[in-house]
């Protein structure tokens, strides 16, 4: 399979790597399954103004999956919960450049940034 | 392709070359077309032990497996219509059963023990009175193992069973002599032994012979059960292929088991590493590997300068993790974190210096990234996640 550029370059350096300790201030998504061979994990850090601080994120899953998420990390931060929630999988493809049979790993990363909203959401209800 | 095999089959090819067609007999190019053709399959002969005659050339394993898997079950129809194979075998064999199915067939899928062996008793208690066929193949191609063809053979003898062998894998890498194999069929290919693309044979034994019906229809060709005119070069190339094998095997598997050991002793004191497939009973050339909570795919990236793959070439646009791990009894983190390692004429022992290294460094690095690895450090069972899938 050959690799687009984006996606090599995040798999040779993947941003924001990690995890947080949980707390109130933290929303953690995990979505994807091992009988898939794609789990991501994404976990961002939101501040009083409901701005997203920080992100950071772990994936086990194909190159795609790993670029996605890692891009998707370094959107979202600086951004409010709503403008997060409206990054869409197929804005995450095209940056990419992902093949179609790559484009299920976009949708994964979609999920995954949904997951931690909702998972802050609920905590601070 | 070895160049020996290039350059004889460039001697049928050019301008300056002898095109006639082996199947005209009335000029002198078809007449070298046709001893060029006999020599060929006496050399692909030669290498199993068994008689020039009993070799068919087909357009390469998948047509000789599925002319020897329908053609039987075809022939014998009256006699029943029952077939065994085993889960782990190729599509092509596969795939000709699911066919014989939708035709009112049955066919019985074998559970290979979680070595990837064959447990005999099991393959006898499948064994029906009407049970005309029973195709298993010699060499695993993800696994490398290699199943005992003399033991299954002896049981289909005694059930007066017809036994093929799909051979893609094993022919010039262990030892074969048909002449007392209890085999009646047997697949070959030419490319997976350094030949051309396109070409293989099907060898249907003559004594006693075994009959099939023919799958493609014409001049009636290669004694009727394969019409089609013969591609003199391909068949060449073929022979060549199969020459050089039967002289080298012995020192390359000598060779080539020297590399595989080097590379496994490489890697294996690295947590959750685990070999697919038996250790023995196993090709030189082979060995598939799964490092856990890392995913294949990734894994195959930081190695891309390196020929490996990732479950099997035939399915590896696919996204389903290997049906053999699958059928070893693997989870499915294992089934997705496996890695096969093929070694063969031109790897040295440099790349698999190289290849340790690689895989070290991006299996450390991949784990980092893995958030399957943090569970299973902090000691969560990843089977009892209730996952989504997707």
């Amino acid at each position: 399979m050959a690799y687009g550029k984006k996606v090599l370059d995040h798999y040779e350096n993947p941003r924001n790597v990690g995890s947080f300790e949980n707390s109130d201030e933290i929303g953690t998504g995990m979505v994807g399954a091992p009988a898939c061979g794609d789990v991501m994990k994404l976990q961002i850090k939101v501040g009083n103004d409901g701005v997203i601080e920080d992100a950071v994120f772990k994936t086990y899953g194909c190159g795609s999956a790993i670029a996605s998420s890692s891009l998707l990390t370094e959107w979202v931060k600086g951004k409010t919960l709503d403008e997060a929630q409206a990054i869409k999988n197929t804005q995450i493809a095209e940056e990419l450049a992902l093949p179609p049979v790559k484009i299920h790993c976009s949708v994964l990363a979609e999920d995954a940034i949904n997951a931690a909203i909702a998972d802050y959401r609920q905590k601070n209800n | 392709m070895d160049e020996r095999v290039v350059a004889e089959m460039l001697k049928y090819m050019g301008p300056e070359s002898s095109f006639g067609n082996p199947a005209s007999r009335s000029h002198s190019f078809g007449w070298e077309a046709e001893a060029a053709v006999e020599m060929a399959r006496k050399q692909v002969a030669d290498l199993v032990g068994a008689n020039p005659k009993e070799i068919i050339f087909t357009s390469g394993a998948t047509e000789s497996d599925n002319l020897a898997i329908k053609g039987v079950a075809h022939f014998n129809q009256k006699r029943g219509k029952h077939i065994v194979t085993c889960k782990t075998e190729h599509k092509a064999v596969l795939d000709s059963c699911r066919q014989l199915e939708r035709e009112g067939y049955e066919v019985t899928y074998l559970d290979p023990m979680q070595n990837g062996l064959i447990d005999l008793e099991v393959l006898k208690d499948a064994l029906r009175d009407d049970t005309t066929l029973v195709s298993i193949m010699h060499v695993n191609n993800e696994i490398g193992v290699i199943q005992d063809i003399e033991a299954i053979g002896k049981i289909c003898r005694e059930r007066k069973i017809i036994f093929h062998v799909d051979a893609a894998q094993s022919a010039g890498k262990v030892a074969i002599n048909l002449e007392q194999l209890p085999v009646d069929l047997m697949s070959f290919s030419a490319h997976k032994i350094y030949g051309p693309k396109g070409i293989g044979a099907l060898y249907v034994q003559r004594k006693p012979r075994v009959r099939l019906e023919a799958q493609m229809h014409g001049g009636g060709h290669e004694r009727g059960m394969r019409s089609g005119t013969l591609a003199t070069h391909q068949i060449v190339g073929m022979g060549e292929a199969f020459r050089i094998a039967k002289e080298e095997m012995v020192a390359e598997n000598e060779r080539l088991l020297k590399l595989r050991n080097k590379l496994y002793d490489g890697v294996k004191d690295m947590e959750e590493v685990y070999v697919n497939g038996d250790i023995d009973h196993r090709i030189a050339g082979n060995i598939n590997i799964s490092f856990n909570y890392v995913e294949g795919e990734s894994l195959l990236m930081a190695l891309n300068d390196l020929a490996i793959s990732s479950g099997s070439a035939c399915t590896s646009a696919s996204l389903e993790p290997s049906y053999v791990l699958r059928a070893l009894g693997r989870n499915d983190e294992l089934a997705h974190s496996s890695i096969r390692f093929t070694m063969g004429r031109y790897t040295t022992e440099e790349e698999i210096d190289l290849t340790i290294e690689h895989v070290r460094q991006a299996v450390e690095k991949l784990r980092e990234l893995s958030p399957l690895w943090d569970m299973y450090k902090e000691g969560i069972d990843i089977a009892s996640i209730e996952w989504a899938a997707h």
